[in-house]
């Protein structure tokens, strides 16, 4: 009996352990109207992080760039929002993230790309630099 | 006569082309990663209105010159490099 439990338990992990290795990270980045309030955009962030928490994503790191020039006109904006997002999760959320993109008037624009290992490490290190150098600065 | 065959005579003096020999900068400093987020770096590698330099010209090994052919196109995508410009530099 303990012998079929330990087991079933044993199975389950290898399993968990498993579909966490399946899983990639992704990075997205969107461009939201330059129309939005400070709270609108704030409420928008919050539904795409919404969509990817719901879908069993994890939310590794997110970046808010905030209002910058655009190199070239989006439906007759010169500026946008512009945030990231960088999750884990299974392939089949991007779809279900994408086509919310789609449908949200105030996206004008967004990018989803899978990072392979080199992008992860550089991220990480960007991220350590960036930590670093507010240590420093708080000290 | 002979003397004047052998005694060449410039107007202006023989520049002699020292050939610098281009390298590939993300093999020579070890960059694997090339950042679509940073437009800076990428410009770099565009000319004037915007067009993807050639390798012939940057020096950019071929693994590295389709990162950062990717890269600009992302880069394009999201607004942070314009398709067509003028004067960029």
């Amino acid at each position: 009996m303990l012998l079929i439990k330990n087991f079933l338990l044993l199975h389950s992990i290898f399993k968990r352990l498993k579909i966490y290795f399946m899983l990639n990270q992704y990075e997205t980045v969107f461009i939201a109207t330059p129309v939005l309030s400070e709270s609108q955009m704030k409420e928008a962030v919050a539904k795409f992080k919404k969509v990817i928490t719901d879908g069993n994503g994890e939310i590794v790191h997110e970046e808010d760039w905030g209002l910058k020039k655009l190199a070239y006109p989006i439906q007759k904006k010169s500026t946008g929002f512009y945030h990231l997002i960088e999750f884990r999760a299974e392939p089949a959320l991007i779809a279900r993230l994408e086509t919310e993109y789609r449908r949200d008037e105030r996206i004008i624009r967004f990018l989803t790309m899978k990072m392979e290992k080199y992008a992860i490490a550089y991220s990480e290190k960007k991220r350590a630099r960036k930590s670093a150098a507010q240590k420093q600065e708080g000290e | 006569m002979a003397q004047d065959s052998s005694e060449i005579r410039y107007l202006t003096p023989p520049t002699v082309e020292i050939k610098k020999k281009k390298y590939c900068r993300f093999r020579k400093n070890r960059i694997k990663y090339i950042d679509y987020k940073d437009p800076e770096f990428l410009k770099k590698f565009l000319n004037e209105q915007g067009k993807i330099l050639p390798r012939r010209l940057t020096g950019t090994s071929l693994k590295y010159q389709r990162k950062v052919a990717v890269a600009v196109k992302r880069a394009r995508h999201l607004a942070l490099l314009p398709y067509v410009t003028d004067m960029m530099k």
